[in-house]
């Protein structure tokens, strides 16, 4: 019904503006007037309402500053930040400048050579001087924000300080795991090919190689078996036997990593520590964050740390930054007791890629230790 | 030899005079300015399509989780169960509309339309250098065309990968349902399209050398045949390598290779990929992506240079300049991919390379807007809806190009990156200078390629609402950018951080609505026009350019007689006679490219 009214209130509307055209059309020819070019009424018009469009623009651009500013670039809670902030208000100023000089100009132009106030126009072809100027201003204004721009870029990418703390974030659909390097502030290693329901992150230590090569040997022996009971309309043997070929494939990988890392020290796996949901970080210490993924590509979008960094399949990407406002300190400057840091995926990743996040809590050192202490060692959650 | 071929042969058959068949004429034409009109059609076609698309997912962002019966009209029970949109349909629709506007509408639907129409014409050719390559390059643009529409009606949906498809999420059908079926179809879409792209920019290329008539050397070009010329440059070096990086994707995901593959587990299973790199087809990717940004914007700045002059009634301000701002704009272009990646993990100092690279565009696009800008400066400006678009056009470039400088800048795209700011401002810079300056070619040469006038009570109105919806829609979302609102989030209430900002979500939906119902005005004046609108004089526009000494019912080799003669570049508007008391042709204050330089009469700047 209400598709049918729909199409009907459009038939009609079409139907009238035809109508209308015809009318205008009859009644242009009537009185003689040009339905091509266009008239001084009309260019009179015309000429307002672009001034009136143009005053509503930047009275729109000062409506949004007015309420929405203060959530733009909320409070920058970490060090780099503060940087961050500084250049992008100067560049801020560059940019708002430009553009409203450069649309005044074109307001003040469109109004004042109107055809029916400047009926005859001047033959200009070029000035040599003036295109020198609107060549060299902008080079010169952009030489200085590339300058800061690039002093700012590598202060936040390639000044990591020696002492900061090493965590890791595992991205995958449709959540993100946190990992710490421990007492020793070293990750232990980790191969997408260990991964399994214990051990989600995939990492190594000298157990988790023997579960994994034991949990191969279990999945082939399975599909072994499975083999004997293949029935028409289900699992094909050649797709058994593909699997069958995948997987030892997979256990001869985890049997050759095992075979060259043999002087290796696992060990440093032991006191790793996952956490989910959140993850703690102490105010003023630099964390230093190692972003994985595990399976398609992800980011690791901190917004009020103005920290991001996409999580690459097969590659290892880094981020740090020194967080330097508590959560607690931070419930008190927004008013809101409820306000928590959020680690979002910025990079899409599938359909829930919108609801994977994750808090993250800053705390004094003190707290942030204490928290450390409650948590299961990798090598205690995993003998569990 | 050239027209001969042209009158003689149709469809590789020998005719008899000016015999044709609806076939020869209207379907497999050789005649540039059919195929024009076919790239136009069928570009609308898919635009009007690509916006449907962008108003079912905005209703969604607006009022997350309701239902809408149009949802489930459109989308049925599956994508729409119960009117309310499924997460996987909403980045399938976010996907198909990137991919439709940038590619359907902005590259072929642009350049498709107007290098057809005005490269033959403005340099005085007979047709384009090869009749058939031509009408091949339609024919593949439309194959693709039906593929990609084909794959909306895919069990598993269509691509949902973002219109980039980053590998591994477009490799692996396991990561979303819109990596199956509808993932191979887009990839066989876009390698048809690139055939397309590649027939038609060789043509263009090889019809601007050779086919200028007699007088026309390369500083008499009107801009908008530099333009098309640079961005036919830009496709022909450019779109191959997009054809290598969907080539490597199809093996990826077909015949078991690893380029972008490697350490990856998903759905319970370790894949047997390892040593590609997902970074790889982002490089490939985007050295096509870059130069096809501006593959975009160059026919957008010549075509409007073209109206504003023409309108202005005053020469385009410093056309030298022009040309050299186009030449290192399409230069640049291809050194300065690498800002689509800061955040990928690169090597820092690469990413200092490159927010040079970029920022250095800033300068030759500051050069054209102030060109405009001086163009019209003390003019005598006729409102024409062509001209109007183009003064939107060149508001747009502006505030659109000064955010670019913002996100060019590495250590600020940190916090930006693949947020709203980024959304609002490519739509700006190219989705809407691109659409106006295509609107204000449509309003400018409509009576060149259908003898018909535009009604332009209806162009002013399409004008103003198209305008102010445009801002209305693009110019919030940076204020949802700078607060961190990540892009392709199928809703932003999943967490409170963002709850103060859904009345620009609300608002954004609003202006996009009343936006979109008025280009139904526009298709309205389009189609009675075509068949209803006043005849359309000789040159309606008093311009001085080639194409308007053609008559106004087309004919085959375009002029009837001999080629015309050129003698002078395209913008003397308003030039003074000798002793300055009248215009140089008196009376009449323009000057036809075919008119005689008189003794000591300079030309162009005068150098």
């Amino acid at each position: 019904m209400t598709a049918l009214l729909l199409s009907l209130v459009i038939i009609v509307g079409i139907v009238s503006i035809v109508q209308m055209l015809r009318v205008f059309d009859l009644s242009n020819a009537l009185k003689g007037t040009d339905e091509i070019q266009v008239n001084d009424q009309e260019t009179n018009n015309i000429r307002w309402a672009f001034v009136v469009f143009f005053l509503g623009f930047f009275a729109f651009f000062i409506y949004l500053v007015a309420s929405f500013g203060d959530q733009l670039l909320p409070q920058s809670a970490s060090l780099h930040g503060l940087e961050y902030d500084w250049l992008m208000d100067l560049n801020m100023i560059i940019i708002i400048t430009a553009a409203g000089i450069t649309h005044i100009l074109l307001m003040v132009f469109l109004f004042k050579y109107a055809k029916n106030v400047s009926p005859k126009a001047t033959f200009v072809t070029h000035n040599n001087r003036l295109e020198l100027i609107w060549t060299t201003t902008p080079a010169v204004v952009l030489t200085i924000i590339v300058i800061y721009g690039i002093s700012a870029w590598n202060s936040m990418l390639m000044d990591k300080p020696e002492d900061s703390i090493n965590i890791e974030l595992y991205a995958r659909q449709f959540d993100w795991t946190a990992r710490y390097a421990g007492e020793d502030n070293q990750l232990g290693k980790a191969n997408f090919r260990m991964i399994s329901t214990t051990n989600a992150l995939g990492v190594i230590n000298s157990s988790s190689i023997d579960d994994r090569l034991n949990e191969y040997d279990d999945q082939i022996f399975e599909l072994e078996a499975s083999r004997e009971k293949v029935f028409p309309g289900g699992v094909s043997d050649d797709e058994i036997l593909d699997n069958i070929i995948l997987v030892k494939k997979n256990r001869a990988a985890v049997l050759q990593y095992e075979e060259q890392s043999k002087n290796e020290n696992f060990d440093i796996a032991n006191d790793d520590i996952i956490t989910k949901v959140e993850f703690h970080i102490p105010v003023n210490k630099s964390v230093n964050f190692s972003i994985r993924s595990q399976d398609v590509l992800h980011s690791a979008y901190m917004p009020h740390f103005r920290a991001q960094m996409n999580a690459v399949p097969g590659v290892i990407t880094h981020f740090y930054f020194t967080p330097i406002i508590t959560t607690k300190e931070m419930k008190k400057i927004t008013g809101n007791p409820d306000f928590d840091y959020l680690l979002l995926c910025n990079k899409i990743c599938g359909a829930a890629h919108y609801n994977m996040q994750m808090n993250i809590i800053v705390e004094t050192e003190e707290e942030y230790n204490k928290w450390l202490a409650e948590q299961p060692k990798f090598n205690v959650a995993q003998a569990q | 030899m050239l027209r001969k071929h042209n009158k003689n042969y149709i469809g590789g058959k020998k005719m008899a005079g000016h015999k044709e068949t609806f076939i020869t004429k209207y379907l497999f034409s050789y005649d540039h300015k059919m195929i024009s009109r076919q790239f136009l059609l069928t570009g609308t076609t898919m635009a009007f399509i690509g916006m449907a698309m962008s108003l079912l997912f905005r209703l969604q962002l607006a009022f997350p989780g309701e239902s809408f019966a149009v949802l489930n009209f459109f989308l049925g029970d599956k994508w729409a169960p119960g009117g309310v949109l499924d997460p996987n349909m909403y980045l399938a629709l976010v996907t198909i509309h990137g991919t439709i506007m940038v590619f359907f509408l902005l590259t072929a639907g642009l350049s498709g339309t107007f290098a057809n129409l005005l490269i033959p014409l403005q340099i005085g050719a007979r047709d384009m250098a090869s009749g058939m390559m031509n009408m091949l390059s339609y024919w593949f643009f439309f194959l693709s065309s039906v593929v990609m529409i084909a794959s909306l009606y895919v069990e598993s949906g269509p691509a949902s990968a973002g219109w980039t498809i980053y590998p591994p999420l477009s490799a692996l059908p396991q990561a979303m349902p819109g990596s199956g079926t509808g993932m191979t179809l887009w990839l066989v879409s876009m390698s048809f399209f690139i055939v397309s792209s590649l027939l038609g920019g060789i043509n263009y290329i090889v019809t601007v050398i050779n086919l200028r008539t007699k007088g026309m050397n390369m500083l008499r070009l009107p801009l908008s045949i530099w333009a098309l010329f640079v961005t036919a440059i830009l496709g022909v070096l450019s779109f191959p390598v997009l054809f290598a990086a969907v080539l490597l994707l199809i093996f990826d995901r077909t015949f078991g290779t690893s380029f972008y593959l490697s350490d990856i587990y998903i759905a319970g299973e370790a894949l047997d990929h390892t040593g590609g790199s997902p970074l790889l087809f982002q490089h490939l990717f985007w050295f096509l992506g870059h130069p096809e940004v501006y593959i975009i914007i160059l026919p957008a700045l010549g075509i409007s240079s073209e109206v504003i002059s023409t309108n202005s009634r005053k020469p385009i301000f410093g056309y030298r300049a022009m040309v050299g701002s186009i030449l290192a704009i399409g230069f640049l272009s291809f050194i300065v991919w690498g800002h689509h990646m800061f955040v990928t993990g690169m090597n820092p100092f690469v990413g200092a390379v490159f927010t040079f690279t970029t920022l250095l565009i800033a300068i030759p696009s500051s050069v054209k807007a102030f060109n405009y800008l001086s163009t019209l400066w003390k003019g005598s400006i006729r409102y024409t809806p062509a001209m109007m678009f183009s003064i939107g056009m060149v508001s747009t470039f502006i505030t659109g190009g000064v955010t670019g400088i913002i996100l060019a800048d590495a250590a600020l795209d940190i916090n930006l990156h693949d947020t709203y700011f980024v959304v609002a401002h490519f739509h700006i810079v190219m989705g809407l200078s691109a659409v106006m300056a295509m609107f204000a070619g449509v309003y400018h040469w409509f009576p060149k390629m259908w003898g018909r006038m535009l009604n332009k009570k209806l162009g002013f109105v399409h004008f103003w609402l198209t305008f102010i919806t445009a801002y209305g829609v693009f110019f919030p979302q940076h204020f949802q950018g700078l607060a961190g609102v990540p892009r392709r989030y199928y809703a932003n209430t999943e967490f409170p951080l963002f709850d103060g900002l859904s009345d620009i979500s609300y608002m954004v939906t609003m202006f996009a609505m009343v936006g979109g119902l008025a280009q139904f005005i526009f298709l309205f004046n389009f189609i009675y026009s075509m068949f209803k609108g006043p005849k359309a004089p000789q040159n309606p526009w008093g311009s001085n350019t080639l194409e308007w000494t053609t008559p106004v019912e087309h004919v085959h080799g375009n002029w009837p007689g001999d080629l015309p003669i050129v003698h002078r570049w395209a913008y003397d508007y308003s030039k003074p006679s000798k002793d300055g008391t009248d215009y140089r042709i008196p009376g009449q204050d323009f000057v036809p490219q075919t008119v005689p330089l008189e003794e000591g009469e300079i030309d162009g700047e005068g150098h």
